[in-house]
């Protein structure tokens, strides 16, 4: 590739930096800035022992672990699939690839409770697939499963589409080569292609766990709801501001932000090697 | 292409896990949303979406998904500019604040809207003194449309500008060309079908987007309902059918939003090749 | 070729800016305008917003044709209702936070009071209206499917063993608070004073809940749509109305004892005062109380205030059936003091 990084300072002979990151700014500060700091605010009605004590108490933390545990166990699942589906729609041809391709980014557009409400009719155990599993006594809709059922499906397009564009960069040579010098197909998969697509797929299951740790709409339909088994961490936000207590809502709310913050911030150093590799430098 | 040492066994494994797969997380759920649409008969399917409530919730809706693009796409040209145009201390803290609203829950986006422009809020006095309404109203579904899908246009545009590199621009400011010339004729042309495709995929998301929403809307029927907050109100209503109809709307929408991305896509493939 | 492209996709995407702007500018506009018409000439054509909560939607769809008629029949004016439903703790929530409502109509006095606390009702609004604001009343039913396979015929039922029950979390829903206060005075009046005795029995009720719905609608969707539970604890009304959507598949069964459920409804005055709407606001509410409407209420399943009325939806409604009130709890604010606020009885119930 052409470009090379140089590391000298002051290399900027392109115009326009004052304007375009003054425009990004003070966009960044109306929608996201601002408000985010207002929520701080509020918070810091509290004292700090108040927010721990808060966030701490024994049905937060439970709710914390079921949102975590969940969206964690559907992000690895897809983050298999989607390196599975990236591979599928990158290296082969068959009919309806292309229909197959389309259809990847319609979780996002279909409302998050419309697919709660049919993921649910759907896994209740008189529903189509649910019946099926009743029948060995096990119950999706309604347990931890169902909720992960339920990320599952919002969290599709993150992986595939991190892992897609890598994948379609890589030098098939690499493999060629191995493939000549005698290595069957898993060795080449784990020692050429893996190193290659493992930081973007980290960079898929970061975000993939973020926006599954949030999740509210589908959730809900689906989660049954029961304090310590199954409620999300976004459903008692919903339950304090009912009781109009603003603190304890937006004490919780802060401890979610932060922590997706760190997820996203530690995703960016992968993100970072990630696009490198696109490049093709290292 | 590695193909042809592929083995045959191992590709229709793989094809085979990716089709159950979609077929049960994907096709199926969607499946439900169309039958359950027509299980009236299409009468009823006419009835249930050329109904006066959903035509407005969909023209609002459509208001909102344009204005979200319309902003973010401002938002992510910029923005995308300045992170891979210019080195600057801060930057990953600035790339990890823009993808930070993908991952924010949807209940505390509506949430600090409603802190921040709502009664409770410093600045209420002054909305109220100048008469401007923000939540429970129209701009504040616009609001919170423009924040799930900030990072949107951005995301895709900075990935191909980085690998663009800099050289290019840098030889027309060198040549004197100005900033408005340097990304029209230089940059622009690269980062077109990138462009396009964040532009598509920002309005796939902003019309489907619910939580965030429902927080701010207030649920004024006719006023301030968007499509998937009316289909939660038919939902409530006991009317599954028309709530399922509905829904299948923003399906099609959808559809043909990504059917516009495949050949966006297409066109952009050929064009490199 | 490529500048064309550039040049179309922007003209394309300032264009339809500039159309929706100017839209939403004429909406503005025309609002002020109907705004200052309705202040100059004063109550003929207005514009009211009514906040409520999830049950009311086909009552207040009935009731606002009629209160239409009714207006432009004494005032020759007609007016505009835009209705808002949803969680009555939510709703009330929103209107305290800047949703212009005119009238709100919600499931508790406690959501009133949280309106008014933040300053938009004036005190005693409880007064304003007849019978403490509340023009009809409600209470907790069974549902059942047919046939009543699981034999329940009252509370103790619920905490048996192998009972399945659905009914929607308290913290979340006005009405669930109803569910659970009728359990406990239940419990009290059967079982026995002690408190803790109580709260085990209401305790081994929520363990056999198996899905603990963010709203009653919710609820009524996992038991009716989703076939979850033998029991949904549900208000008098929904019952009716799944009864009457399916006649062959569900029975109400009416326990011995139940609470007399008193949903609230009051001007809000900021909103009325800055609208010029009080006039209007204060009909729609008073209307309420008339005959018709009074059937109205009858017929989409809520018990009429009015006892003469009542008295003709006898062969409907279980008149019988022993009700406890709020003011058995001492009044809403104890009641959520005790029971629903943070580490409270509903709490420690889940907790230990």
């Amino acid at each position: 590739m052409k470009t090379k990084k140089r590391k000298t300072k002051n290399d900027r002979v392109i115009p326009g930096f004052g304007l375009s990151l003054g425009i990004t700014l003070t966009i960044l500060s109306f929608v996201v800035l601002i408000p985010l700091a207002t929520l701080v605010i509020f918070t810091a009605g509290m004292s700090f022992p108040e927010v721990i004590k808060t966030i701490t108490k024994p049905r937060v933390l439970a709710s914390f672990e079921v949102s975590f545990l969940t969206a964690f166990i559907a992000s690895v699942i897809n983050t298999v699939m989607g390196i599975i589906l990236a591979w599928v729609l990158v290296r082969y041809d068959f009919p309806f690839k292309r229909l197959m391709d389309g259809m990847i980014e319609l979780p996002f557009a279909l409302p998050t409770a419309v697919a709660g409400i049919s993921l649910t009719a759907l896994t209740s155990n008189n529903g189509l697939v649910g019946s099926f599993f009743a029948k060995f006594g096990i119950k999706l809709a309604y347990t931890r499963v169902g909720i992960t059922i339920a990320l599952v499906f919002i969290g599709i397009p993150f992986v595939v589409r991190t892992v897609q564009p890598v994948l379609e960069k890589l030098d098939p040579s690499y493999e060629e080569a191995a493939g000549v010098m005698g290595a069957d197909r898993f060795t080449i998969f784990c020692r050429v292609i893996f190193p290659e697509i493992w930081p973007a797929a980290i960079t898929g299951f970061g975000l993939a766990v973020g926006r599954c740790i949030g999740e509210y709409g589908s959730v809900v339909f689906i989660a049954g709801n029961q304090p310590f088994e199954t409620e999300i961490a976004p459903l008692i936000i919903m339950s304090k501001l009912q009781e109009y207590d603003y603190a304890s809502a937006t004490a919780i709310a802060l401890a979610m932000l932060i922590f997706s913050f760190l997820i996203l911030f530690l995703v960016s150093f992968f993100q970072a090697r990630n696009s490198a590799m696109i490049q093709g430098r290292r | 292409m590695t193909e042809k040492n592929e083995s045959k066994y191992v590709k229709y494994l793989l094809i085979t896990i990716s089709v159950i797969f979609l077929f049960f997380f994907l096709v199926l759920p969607l499946f439900v949303v169309v039958t359950e649409a027509f299980k009236k008969g299409v009468d009823q399917y006419l009835q249930a979406v050329t109904d006066e409530y959903t035509v407005k919730a969909a023209l609002l809706t459509i208001e909102a998904t344009f204005f979200a693009v319309f902003i973010n796409t401002i938002f992510g040209v910029f923005a995308a500019w300045s992170i891979t145009k210019f080195r600057f201390k801060g930057k990953k803290i600035l790339t990890t604040l823009i993808d930070l609203p993908v991952t924010v829950s949807p209940i505390i986006a509506g949430l600090i809207y409603v802190l921040t422009f709502g009664r409770q809020s410093i600045l209420y006095p002054l909305l109220e003194k100048y008469d401007i309404k923000v939540v429970f109203a129209v701009p504040g579904i616009v609001l919170a449309t423009i924040f799930v899908t900030f990072p949107f246009v951005s995301r895709e545009l900075i990935p191909v500008l980085e690998s663009q590199g800099t050289d290019e621009e840098e030889a027309a400011a060198l040549m004197g060309a100005n900033g408005r010339t340097i990304f029209w004729k230089v940059t622009f042309p690269h980062i077109k079908w990138a462009f396009l495709y964040g532009v598509v995929l920002c309005a796939t998301r902003a019309m489907g987007e619910f939580g965030a929403v429902s927080v701010l809307s207030g649920h004024l029927r006719g006023k301030t309902n968007t499509l998937p907050l009316h289909v939660e109100i038919l939902f409530n209503e006991f009317q599954y059918m028309p709530a399922f109809a509905v829904s299948s709307v923003l399906v099609v929408m959808a559809i043909i939003l990504l059917i516009i991305r495949s050949v966006i896509e297409y066109k952009g493939k050929k064009e490199e090749e | 070729m490529k500048r064309r492209f550039i040049s179309l996709l922007f003209t394309a995407v300032f264009a339809a800016g500039a159309l929706t702007g100017c839209g939403g500018n004429g909406e503005v506009s025309t609002q002020a305008a109907t705004n200052g018409s309705a202040a100059v000439e004063e109550s003929k054509d207005v514009s009211l917003t009514n906040v409520s909560y999830d049950p009311t939607r086909e009552l207040y769809a009935a009731y606002n044709e009629l209160f239409k008629e009714h207006w432009k029949e004494t005032t020759g004016g007609n007016v505009e209702i835009t209705q808002s439903h949803g969680g009555s703790g939510k709703q009330a929530l929103e209107v305290a936070n800047g949703l212009e409502a005119d009238v709100v109509t919600l499931a508790l006095e406690y959501d009133v009071n949280a309106v008014q606390n933040a300053g938009l009702i004036d005190e005693g609004w409880l007064d304003e209206f007849p019978l403490e604001s509340s023009p009809y009343t409600s209470t907790i039913v069974f549902l059942v499917r047919k046939g009543n396979p699981k034999n329940i015929k009252d509370w103790d039922d619920l905490a048996k063993e192998g009972v399945g029950v659905i009914t929607p979390n308290p913290k979340t829903s006005g009405g669930a608070c109803w569910n659970y206060l009728a359990a406990w005075s239940y419990a009290k009046k059967n079982i026995s004073e002690d408190e803790e005795q109580i709260k085990e029995f209401v305790k081994k009720i929520y363990k056999n809940v198996l899905v603990l719905d963010s709203g009653a609608r919710g609820a009524t969707t996992s038991f009716v749509e989703n076939g979850q539970g033998d029991v949904l604890i549900a208000w008098e009304n929904e019952a009716f109305l799944s009864i009457k959507d399916y006649p062959d598949d569900y029975e109400i069964i009416v326990p011995s004892l139940s609470i007399l459920a008193q949903p609230s409804v009051a001007v809000v005055d900021k909103v009325v005062d800055e609208r010029g709407t009080r006039e209007a606001a204060t009909e729609y509410l008073n209307y309420l109380y008339s005959d018709e409407a009074q059937r109205i209420a009858g017929d989409n399943f809520y018990r009429p205030s009015d006892p003469d009325i009542l008295k003709e939806y006898e062969d409907v409604f279980d008149l019988d059936v022993d009700l406890v009130t709020i003011e058995d709890f001492g009044g809403w604010n104890e009641a959520h003091e005790k029971h629903f606020a943070d580490g409270g009885i509903f709490d420690q119930i889940y907790e230990n």
